[in-house]
């Protein structure tokens, strides 16, 4: 299997995606901004299109508008956590633009517009080159290395804002650069499983090892770790069984390890 | 229809657009679509449950995939797929709205799980790259009278039962435990109002699509709720609002090469912005004006 360049590719990019997904995942899990991540990852795709639209490289459609999107909810919120509905009205108005941006595509191209659509809504792990493998396992490194470096003030402020702001950490800009965390790990997602699924990554291990432990340390490692045996055993399975989409697979066992944490969690109460 | 240009008689203009059946029948089933939406976004945005909501409103598209993949009329696909997400997320606890991280974390599982789904079905069924848009961000052409009359028999379903409950819901939205202290059922009203809200997301999503029906369901509840603290007036607005972008978004979008969906978006979200707008002045008017009439209460 490992034979073959596109599965390589795949395999060296989705571990970057899903260290970074697990890791920043907890972080949003345990600050309740789940819906956060979703709206972010699904402006993402509106990103893509306009990318495409105006003509540069996918990502930097894809990062400037999470970031962009990221800097605003944190403006917007207080603690940098902005309202439920805020973020509704907002990341509803940004996909409108999104099929605006569709209707412009596909008046000005003939073909291949229903494809980039549903490759950015779904991504292609399987179709990344030796480039864009090495960039997403990078970039994947940088955001690892970043939560780890903020992660004992970040806890701190999560867990006790007030007490954390009297210490004199730092609680909006903590808020704002996991926010920004956030839009990268969704841009760079986005490439590999889609707009749509990247949300499974950042929130179903790291619900699932919220459930299994209450030690931080602990719980960020299991995180990290459900997400990549997903990654890695999703894309062997997608190998394995053709007619099943990589994002799916990698999705189906991030879903299963929660559903079993959560069983596991029940039974033990 | 070959080419539809706007003048500036108004008058004729909606004359026009009315002289067409397939345009009567967007209008109507529009109109059904937005009350529904103005009434229940009202109460969803009132409890805070925008995340499961948006995540009921994706259900549809695996409901639609899947039913194409069955062979079955694709509205089934859509009550079944939102029926049981709705039941999935209120299993979960339904208290999201009360800001717990697992809560939340439990209602994008269910939500990606229904959108992995929604892809493998795509990729079994294959060749519907060109329906793919049309399940995400919706159609207004193309509606026939069966449609229009099974959207009219939910929304009645979905507003009587809002009717019903809607006063103990209310209190169980605004406040859980006194509600529980006067013997109102808050859990099982929970429950009730995700399947309400499904019924409506999946009546609502075969016209604006599962993407956008959120815009409809969000953005004139929270420029009403944004207005006025008072329930009663608030809901009046929500719905106003609803028919309002609507109806503006149906006659735009019939004159323009451009989508539906970004009218409908956008000016859901001016007419936010506007209420935020308004809202603040009146807050700092309040602010300079000697006490005695209190500030609006922050409903948003």
């Amino acid at each position: 299997m490992l034979a073959h360049e596109f599965i390589r590719n795949a395999y060296l990019a989705g571990t970057g995606v899903a260290l970074a997904c697990g890791l920043v995942g907890w972080f949003t899990v345990l600050r309740g901004q789940v819906f956060a991540g979703d709206a972010l990852s699904h402006v993402a795709f509106v990103g893509a299109i306009a990318a495409a639209v105006v003509g540069v490289d996918e990502r930097v459609g894809l990062f400037v508008l999470t970031l962009g999107l990221a800097a605003v909810m944190a403006g917007l919120g207080r603690r940098a956590q902005a309202d439920d509905v805020t973020i509704g009205v907002v990341f509803s108005w940004v996909l409108g633009i999104g099929v605006l941006l569709i209707a412009v595509l596909s008046t000005g191209s003939s073909g291949g517009n229903g494809l980039i659509v549903a490759n950015t809504l779904f991504g292609s792990i399987f179709g990344l080159g030796v480039g864009q493998g090495i960039a997403a396992a990078a970039i994947g490194l940088g955001v690892v290395l970043a939560v780890v470096a903020i992660a004992r003030p970040l806890l701190f402020a999560t867990l006790d804002p007030e007490l954390a702001g009297l210490h004199g950490v730092p609680v909006r800009v903590l808020g704002l650069v996991l926010l920004l965390l956030i839009g990268i790990v969704t841009a760079e997602g986005t490439r590999a499983i889609g707009a749509l699924l990247v949300l499974g990554l950042i929130a179903a291990p790291a619900g699932a090892a919220l459930r299994l432990t209450s030690k931080p340390y602990l719980g960020m490692a299991l995180s990290a770790a459900i997400a990549l045996a997903a990654m890695w055993g999703g894309i062997a399975l997608s190998y394995v069984v053709p007619s099943l989409p990589p994002s799916t697979a990698i999705i189906a066992l991030a879903v299963g390890a929660y559903a079993l944490a959560s069983m596991a969690s029940t039974i033990a109460l | 229809m070959s080419n539809p240009t706007l003048s500036w008689n108004l008058v004729k203009d909606v004359h026009e657009l009315l002289a067409y059946q397939f345009m009567v029948n967007a209008l109507e089933a529009g109109t059904i679509v937005a009350v529904t939406a103005g009434v229940v976004g009202w109460y969803m945005v009132l409890r805070r449950q925008s995340f499961a909501g948006h995540t009921i409103a994706v259900m549809s598209f695996p409901g639609a995939a899947g039913a194409a993949l069955a062979g079955v009329p694709s509205a089934f696909g859509y009550y079944v797929a939102c029926g049981v997400a709705a039941l999935a997320i209120g299993r979960s606890g339904g208290a999201a709205r009360r800001g717990g991280g697992r809560e939340s974390a439990a209602i994008g599982v269910v939500q990606v799980a229904g959108l992995a789904l929604g892809y493998l079905f795509l990729s079994l069924y294959s060749g519907v790259l060109e329906q793919l848009q049309t399940l995400l961000f919706g159609t207004f052409l193309g509606i026939d009278r069966n449609q229009v009359l099974t959207l009219l028999l939910v929304a009645v379903v979905v507003l009587a039962a809002l009717v019903v409950v809607g006063r103990p819901l209310l209190l169980a939205s605004l406040d859980p435990e006194v509600a529980h202290a006067r013997g109102v059922p808050v859990r099982a009203l929970d429950v009730g109002f995700l399947l309400i809200l499904g019924l409506a997301v999946a009546a609502t999503s075969q016209i604006t699509g599962a993407l956008l029906v959120f815009a409809l369901l969000v953005a004139p509840p929270a420029a009403a709720q944004a207005l006025t603290p008072r329930p009663g007036l608030s809901l009046v607005l929500s719905v106003v609002f609803a028919l309002l972008v609507m109806w503006v978004g149906l006659g735009v979008s019939y004159f323009s090469i451009y989508p539906l969906g970004f009218f409908i978006t956008s000016f859901g979200f001016a007419l936010y912005l506007v209420a935020k707008l308004a809202r603040y002045a009146a807050a700092r008017l309040a602010r300079d004006a000697p006490p005695g009439e209190p500030a609006p209460a922050a409903a948003v």
